[in-house]
């Protein structure tokens, strides 16, 4: 409706053409993806998550690591005290505890992300758009990783260099990169016959400048989908580990870690397990929400 | 056909050496070993110990010996439960890791698989947003969570009824202790079957040849069961193979959770106590059943959908 006729320039067509405003592609996906309910919603929930996790603890009368030493044991919540979802059986305050284990499992599940991406993006699309040998090489490792246990190697690789937390979120992110080095390749040879990559090519681009310039851009819509369904993917691998015992060690905490310690205390304060389970959940869900709506948003054909 | 398997364990060989060699220096490389204990060693026994566990001797030399005793089904003997070889230790554990992974398949295969033709059938249905609810929930909340609270809700929750479920005790394998833990086994592979088998029976359904079958006059439970899902049953295929893999070789949350001698749990003390020779003997172990499951969902393939030719 909004088409603007390029062949005859009538001085009138013009004037009407400034006043309708233009629409981008992206403007149109972020138009569908607030059209969601659920995927608003769950957007909604995740910058509150995000914000309490990374924010808050700053306002909160106790820090994750105090202990309350008038009050060395389990308590109920109340808010003369200032713990105001109780403390843990060490008299240290559950809520910021949980907040603390967010911003941790948060903040590998998005640095462990952005290794998957870096690693994804540029494996998909050398491999897409150089193709041949390139292209068979790469993807036949891909391949070979997917056939061998990573969680095994991850969990080998925690072991045997200490548990620390870059480590972490880099292994992490090294077994998180084939799907989307799989998913980017797809798209890049769809790409790479298109008229204006041989324009690039014709006005003398470079294969790097080609691939960073008018490849990535173009991937970029897939590889948004799929990151936010990388970081709660993310976040549990994160949390198993931490749950065994072989993620992230004391006195940092992270949700897995704190959901391990609740279980063991379950008996006698329920919460302990509860509040950061239902954290952790309610923070999955919504990211899967929201992935399942940018897709829907941004590859319309799909639906 | 036999080409065709022959061509995939060949491929199947080099794969599994690479994973065990990765694993092998790896192991190697670590700095600290698996007798640095809270209290120091003193020399001498260090290197008693290090001459009794091989591991004197130069790396290269270590790899050999240890890939020759591989080759006979040898994976040494175990780094901290002393007087064990690596090769008790799974045979103690895997049986149990098996039967209930093996419980938990079977459970899946019969609740999974029915809800997902249902939630197909009767799409956008009351019946096919309460699956689809509940296989999302299944997906998304990790046995971590979904164990101890369930643990909440069954052993100490309904105390003292007849509906307690005890947790964290294995008898030996009792009926009703298997109970829990194979549930919650189950419970992903549930969610995932009925998501994949609903995806792939409204496929099945809208192709040509299942209108044909219809227009011949067939029953339609007779269409849905010989002609649909057949073909549904693809996607299913593919993601049960790993999956029986995973569930033979433990999950090793469920193990520890619900203190299971199982191999998941195994591994997971293994690694905790840097028990290398353990560890490693699991992690080949899972390693060449999930090559294994993986080279049988291709086969499958070839018999499930003709189209599919292995040539």
């Amino acid at each position: 409706m909004t088409s603007i006729n390029l062949t005859s320039p009538q001085p009138e067509a013009l004037n009407a053409a400034e006043d309708v405003q233009g629409r981008s592609l992206w403007q149109d996906a972020l138009r569908r993806l607030l059209a969601n309910r659920a995927a608003l919603v769950s957007l909604i929930i995740l910058v509150v998550v995000g914000l309490a996790c990374f924010i808050a603890p700053s306002f909160l009368p106790w820090t994750y690591e105090q202990i309350d030493w008038d009050r060395m044991e389990a308590n109920p919540p109340s808010l003369e005290t200032g713990h105001y979802l109780g403390t843990d059986t060490l008299g240290r305050d559950l809520l910021a505890r949980v907040l603390f284990g967010g911003q941790i499992s948060l903040t590998v599940g998005i640095l462990a992300t952005f290794v998957a991406l870096l690693i994804g993006v540029s494996v998909g699309a050398v491999a897409g758009f150089l193709g041949g040998r390139v292209d068979q090489a790469l993807m036949r490792f891909v391949d070979f990783m997917y056939t061998v246990p990573l969680t095994f190697f991850v969990i080998i690789l925690m072991v045997l260099f200490g548990r620390n937390f870059i480590l972490m979120f880099l292994a992490i992110g090294c077994i998180e990169w084939l799907t989307m080095a799989r998913i980017v390749r797809g798209q890049t040879l769809t790409l790479k016959n298109k008229e204006f990559i041989e324009a690039a090519r014709a006005a003398g681009g470079s294969t790097f400048s080609i691939i960073a310039r008018h490849i990535i851009p173009n991937v970029l819509g897939v590889v948004i989908v799929y990151v936010t369904l990388t970081i709660p993917q993310v976040i549990l691998i994160e949390s198993f580990l931490s749950f065994l015992g072989l993620g992230i060690q004391e006195p940092m905490t992270s949700w897995g870690m704190l959901i391990s310690e609740g279980a063991a205390e379950m008996e006698t304060t329920p919460r302990a397990l509860l509040v950061p389970a239902g954290l952790m959940t309610l923070t999955l869900f919504c990211f899967n929400f929201l992935g399942d709506g940018l897709r829907d948003a941004l590859d319309p054909k799909d639906r | 056909m036999l080409s065709f398997i022959a061509r995939r364990v060949l491929i199947a060989i080099p794969t599994l050496w690479a994973i065990i060699t990765v694993c092998f220096f790896l192991m190697r490389l670590a700095p600290g070993g698996p007798f640095d204990g809270d209290a120091p060693v003193p020399p001498e026994i260090l290197a008693n110990l290090r001459a009794a566990y091989n591991l004197d001797k130069p790396v290269m030399v270590q790899y050999v010996d240890y890939m020759a005793n591989l080759a006979r089904g040898d994976f040494g003997p175990s780094f901290k439960y002393k007087d064990f070889t690596v090769n008790e230790l799974i045979a103690q554990g895997f049986p149990v890791s098996a039967q209930n992974g093996l419980s938990a398949l079977i459970l899946a295969i019969i609740i999974g698989i029915p809800c997902g033709i249902l939630a197909a059938l009767r799409q956008n249905s009351v019946a096919d947003y309460t699956v689809m609810g509940f296989s999302m929930t299944g997906i998304v909340v990790p046995g971590f969570v979904m164990a101890p609270v369930l643990i909440l809700i069954f052993s100490i929750g309904l105390k003292d009824t007849p509906f307690q479920l005890p947790a964290g005790t294995w008898e030996g394998g009792a009926f009703k202790h298997r109970i829990l833990p194979v549930f919650c086994l189950s419970l992903l592979y549930i969610a995932y079957l009925a998501r994949i088998t609903r995806a792939s029976m409204i496929e099945a359904l809208r192709q040509n040849y299942v209108r044909t079958a219809r227009a011949k006059g067939l029953p339609f439970h007779q269409v849905v069961v010989r002609h649909a899902l057949k073909t549904a049953m693809i996607p299913v295929v593919t993601f049960l193979g790993p999956g029986i893999a995973f569930l033979l070789t433990g999950s090793m949350v469920i193990e520890t959770i619900f203190q299971l001698p199982g191999i998941g749990r195994y591994f997971v003390q293994g690694a905790l106590n840097r028990d290398y020779t353990l560890v490693m003997g699991v992690t080949i172990l899972s390693a060449s059943l999930i090559i294994t499951m993986n080279i049988i969902v291709d086969v499958m393939y070839g018999i499930l959908d003709p189209r599919v030719r292995h040539d």
